[in-house]
């Protein structure tokens, strides 16, 4: 069974082609899928984005049926024949460290350079195979991959079935699944780096799926463009480590660096910041986040799927995949922990005020990635893994949930115009729930032991050149997962509790989903509960992900990988520790949202305009790329443009254009930079005053409350680095 | 009511250590009658119970002298001044309508993140074995005399200067007093 | 019943935190001297335990020590409070904001 690893993501390319196939054929004849922009029956009183909103043209029920059980089905056989190959391998032969390479043929067949003799590297080797590997890290992967994939895949029968695009939209999801499973069963750089391209590719197709809305349509250049950006520092890793190891093959690579890891580590700080400004891009970190709350344009589903349970935890996979790379590298550990735990925190600050639920589940993701790069950072590979795989789980069910909800609705997104669904769609709202505490970390369901797992690890790591950095980082943490707890359950209030806030006629319209939709969304649910249990701190033996995980991270150099464990109550502390401030979240957010109607955020948000503006325009990130790389990159093309047209009046016209050039810029500059400055500082100060004169109420109790709460930092403070 | 040494770190055992839970339920349950209830009169008699009760657990604890001092002080003293003060500037019929300022949601989570501390070194601070010497508390110049004697032993020998500084600062509240509580010169009698 | 320092620590923070629960959030200007009363009494209970379980009568005269600065801060504040009732005819802590701004 082993051996038909290689039908694991050949399925899905298969389905790919016959869909693909299928599709142009049955729709050559019929012209345009989508009707065109002037046709009065597109407009809907419905909000855009989802199927139902428009006027489509259905596909044919005999297509549809073959486009359904291809598409679903090459998955489901994809994940029959993963499990079937792991199983014949066997967990405790891969716990144990056991890899099976599948070669298939020899790709780029060079030969060893014996004309030259010089071959770079000690294991020079000038060829590259089309090989997969499985060991414990891609079965993981694989495992998770192929049945949440399916799960979603079924689910979006239901979801898309009114599009009249459904076999390309099958398509490219199996096209997605084919991507993705040939990036986690890459045995070497090269064919990891084709499925990245390929996930990349699908993400594109898919986020731009509805081509014909312009959003949707820009939204997915952004992605790729944005990925695009990333991929070029991983293109960069892989040259590194071509250049250092002479081979590109994993198993070659790792074990090379970690029997001799002083001969490589001078240059490992180079390739690993490179290899991880790949993983940046597709991860969607600081700063190349912007693609993913855009991507939401796309259906639920994709965004399920790519754009929170697989694609974006590529970027994951490959650093645990390179984890001996990065241990040979302090630096680069602690640019990815760093990274990765300003990303939470950044990401979790902005979905506290977004209004559009898919938006709110975006930043989750984004910010549930930096957990994980943090874990990896602080060199607990198992546990950012162990995240990936309940954050699939959870994740997955909340945007699907969310996809039920808006199906439910009839196409609406805003979170200020939904309240009350509790009642009317109780399947979607209990598992969407049960998601919800996962995602916060209440204890016994998944999300609170693999978070706990990596909360744990940042406390107790050690970084030389910052010892406070990893107390400060936990604090990070820890804020962020009360944000967490905070934003998700804020969203359950605004969606599911209280009064209905849509129209009427949205309000007769709401129904739960059909079973293809409810089944997945309880799957994932009761998934989002059980899937923690196999990493249970403390309790001997019951860290089972942990010890599958363990030989993906071997002893460097011969040393012996040393077990310490930490002192149970320092565990039990900070488990306390993460449960508190995920209780004190869930609490917050119930007596503001649930109970008081939003009144205290909507106060809040009055008296500190100016923050609640910079937070719910995500710092204004986008803008400012568009400042100084779109608008400097457009304007420089089009200058370059002119420039070669006149290429016979070169001299003439340079001497001139210098001279505008720089009386240009002396302009700008003193208009901007003088006056602007000037005035900034003028303004900012008042605005700075103005925030402060807020604090002055006149109330002794507000000032005594104040005073406590310093007081209260001053004792953390002072108990932490005693 | 003997402490045993038997059990390290056992302040109080046996029916001691019941006594001690009760008066210490009742206390906490005054106290909070205290912020909870809406007159002023019931709030300082739920004090001065609460009070009360303290008092008896610090004469559980061998310190007689700072009990007797709670009582009279505290209870016989300021919980007067307190009723004095309430009866004074009482109006009759005009209740608070709302108990709690408008902070109460954000000074609970404030409390409930306070606690956060507090289990933390609850948890990990392990405190010095000393052997327990209750005779501490009664000894003057090696003789069991009593505790006010031994209180005053140390107050007046170790601690003199706080013991006069102290005089000191009831002196000044004293004319403070006085001085906060005139009528202003304007107003004509 | 055995009773370790670690139930005093606990009592005596519930006392504290009602007092300054109370402090915080009560309007009535005698209920948030009372409170305060409630906080030193905490404080005592606090001291008089740990003198007792190191056997040092330190912490009984900084009780007494304690109990004396109450009397004398109790004193000025409702001296405070009849000031403030004569200038405002109200026992509102929350009246008594005109330093806002």
């Amino acid at each position: 069974m082993r051996d038909l690893l290689w039908l694991v993501p050949v399925f899905p390319l298969a389905g790919f082609l016959v869909n693909g196939l299928v599709y142009l054929f049955s729709h050559r004849t019929s012209g345009a899928p989508h009707p065109p922009a002037d046709q009065p029956a597109a407009e809907s009183s419905l909000a855009a984005g989802h199927p139902h909103a428009h006027v489509h043209l259905e596909a044919e029920p005999k297509w549809k049926a073959l486009h359904t059980i291809v598409g679903t089905g090459s998955v489901a056989l994809s994940c029959i024949f993963a499990f079937g190959a792991i199983f014949d391998v066997g967990i405790p032969a891969l716990s144990s460290g056991a890899h099976h390479v599948l070669t298939l043929w020899r790709w780029i067949p060079l030969g060893v350079n014996q004309a030259t003799g010089q071959v770079p590297g000690p294991l020079g080797e000038w060829f590259v195979d089309m090989a997969l590997r499985l060991d414990s890290l891609s079965a993981l992967m694989i495992a998770f991959v192929t049945f949440v994939g399916f799960l979603i895949h079924v689910y979006s029968v239901g979801y898309m079935g009114h599009d009249a695009g459904y076999g390309r939209y099958f398509a490219y999801l199996n096209l997605f699944m084919f991507s993705m499973l040939t990036l986690v069963l890459a045995a070497n750089f090269l064919l990891m780096f084709v499925g990245w391209e390929g996930v990349g590719l699908c993400s594109y197709l898919l986020i731009g799926y509805d081509y014909h809305k312009k959003f949707a349509a820009d939204a997915g250049k952004k992605a790729f463009v944005v990925n695009r950006i990333g991929d070029f520092g991983f293109i960069l890793g892989i040259f590194g480590v071509f250049a250092l190891f002479g081979t590109l093959d994993f198993g070659k690579v790792f074990a090379a660096a970690a029997s001799n890891p002083t001969a490589y580590a001078p240059w490992m700080t180079l390739v690993c910041l490179c290899l991880f400004l790949g993983a940046v891009g597709k991860s969607a970190q600081v700063p190349l986040h912007v693609w993913l709350p855009d991507a939401m344009a796309g259906p639920t589903p994709v965004s399920a799927l790519i754009h929170a349970a697989t694609m974006v935890t590529a970027g994951v996979y490959m650093v645990a995949r390179c984890n001996v790379l990065f241990r040979l590298s302090p630096g680069a550990l602690l640019v990815v922990a760093v990274v990765g735990g300003f990303t939470a925190l950044f990401a979790a600050t902005i979905g506290l005020v977004q209004n559009d639920i898919k938006k709110v589940l975006a930043y989750s993701t984004v910010s549930q990635l930096g957990y994980m790069f943090l874990a990896c950072g602080v060199g607990a590979f198992a546990a950012g893994m162990f995240h990936v795989l309940t954050h699939a789980f959870f994740k997955a069910c909340l945007f699907l949930g969310s996809g039920s909800v808006i199906h439910a609705l009839g196409g609406e997104q805003d979170l200020r115009r939904m309240g009350g669904l509790a009642r009317r769609i109780p399947i979607t709202y209990a598992t969407f729930l049960t998601a919800t505490l996962a995602i916060a970390g209440v204890p016994l369901l998944a999300g609170f032991f693999s978070k706990d797992a990596i909360l744990a690890a940042v406390f107790e790591a050690h970084f030389r050149q910052a010892p406070w950095l990893p107390k400060l980082l936990w604090l990070a943490a820890l804020f962020t997962a009360s944000l967490t707890a905070f934003y998700m359950f804020r969203l359950v209030s605004l969606a599911f509790y209280g009064t209905f806030r849509g129209t009427a006629e949205l309000e007769a319209h709401v129904h739960e989903s059909p079973k293809s939709m409810t089944v997945p969304l309880i799957v994932l649910a009761l998934l989002s509960v059980i899937g923690g249990w196999i990493g249970i701190p403390i309790v001997r033996g019951g860290d089972r992900i942990g010890r599958f995980l363990s030989p993906i991270v071997p002893a460097l150099g011969g040393a012996r990988v040393e077990e310490h464990a930490p002192p149970v109550s320092l565990e039990v502390a900070l488990m306390a520790a993460s449960v508190g401030v995920a209780m004190i979240g869930l609490l917050l957010a119930y007596l503001w949202y649930a109970k008081g109607e939003g009144r205290v955020p909507a106060r809040l948000a009055e008296r500190f305009p100016a923050l609640y503006r910079v937070v719910a325009n995500k710092y204004f990130v986008d803008e400012a790329y568009d400042v100084l790389f779109v608008n400097g990159l457009a304007k420089g093309g089009g200058r370059l443009m002119w420039e070669v047209d006149a290429v016979w009046d070169l001299i003439p016209n340079g001497t001139a254009a210098v001279t505008r050039g720089a009386a240009w810029l002396s302009h700008f500059f003193d208009n901007y930079f003088v006056d602007g400055a000037v005035n900034g500082v003028a303004d900012s100060l008042q605005g700075g005053f103005r925030l402060l004169r807020r604090a002055q109420t006149g109330r002794v109790q507000n000032y005594a409350l104040v005073m406590g709460a310093g007081l209260f930092c001053i004792v953390a403070v002072y108990l932490i680095f005693r | 009511m003997t402490a045993a040494q038997a059990v390290p770190g056992a302040l109080l055992t046996g029916a001691a250590g019941w006594m001690f839970v009760i008066f210490a339920v009742l206390a906490l349950g005054m106290a909070v009658a205290v912020v909870v209830a809406r007159n002023p009169i019931h709030s300082a008699l739920f004090l001065l119970s609460s009070f009360l009760l303290v008092a008896c657990i610090f004469i559980l604890q061998q310190a007689e002298f700072v009990g007797a001092v709670q009582i009279l002080v505290y209870a016989g003293g300021i919980m007067v001044l307190f009723l004095f003060v309430i009866m004074l500037v009482h109006q009759r019929g005009v209740q608070e309508r709302l108990t709690f300022q408008h902070q109460w949601d954000v000074a609970l989570l404030f409390l409930l993140v306070f606690l956060l501390p507090f289990l933390y070194v609850l948890w990990t601070e392990r405190f010095p074995e000393l052997p327990q010497n209750l005779d501490a508390f009664r000894t003057v110049r090696g003789k069991i005399a009593g505790n006010t004697e031994a209180v005053a032993w140390v107050l007046y020998r170790d601690y003199l200067l706080p013991f006069e500084v102290a005089s000191v600062f009831l002196l000044v509240a004293m004319i403070g007093a006085v001085v906060l509580g005139k009528r202003s010169a304007e107003k004509v009698d | 019943m055995t009773i370790t320092i670690n139930h005093f620590l606990v009592v005596s923070f519930l006392l504290f935190s009602i007092g300054l629960f109370g402090v915080l959030v009560r309007r009535n200007f005698l209920t948030v001297l009372m409170s305060v009363e409630l906080m030193l009494n905490a404080v005592n209970l606090n001291l008089i335990a740990f003198s007792r379980r190191l056997s040092d009568l330190t912490g009984q005269v900084f009780s007494v020590f304690v109990i004396t600065i109450a009397a004398g801060e109790a004193a000025i504040g409702l001296a405070l409070t009849i000031s403030l009732f004569r200038q405002r005819r109200t026992l509102n802590v929350e009246e008594a904001s005109s330093m806002q701004g």
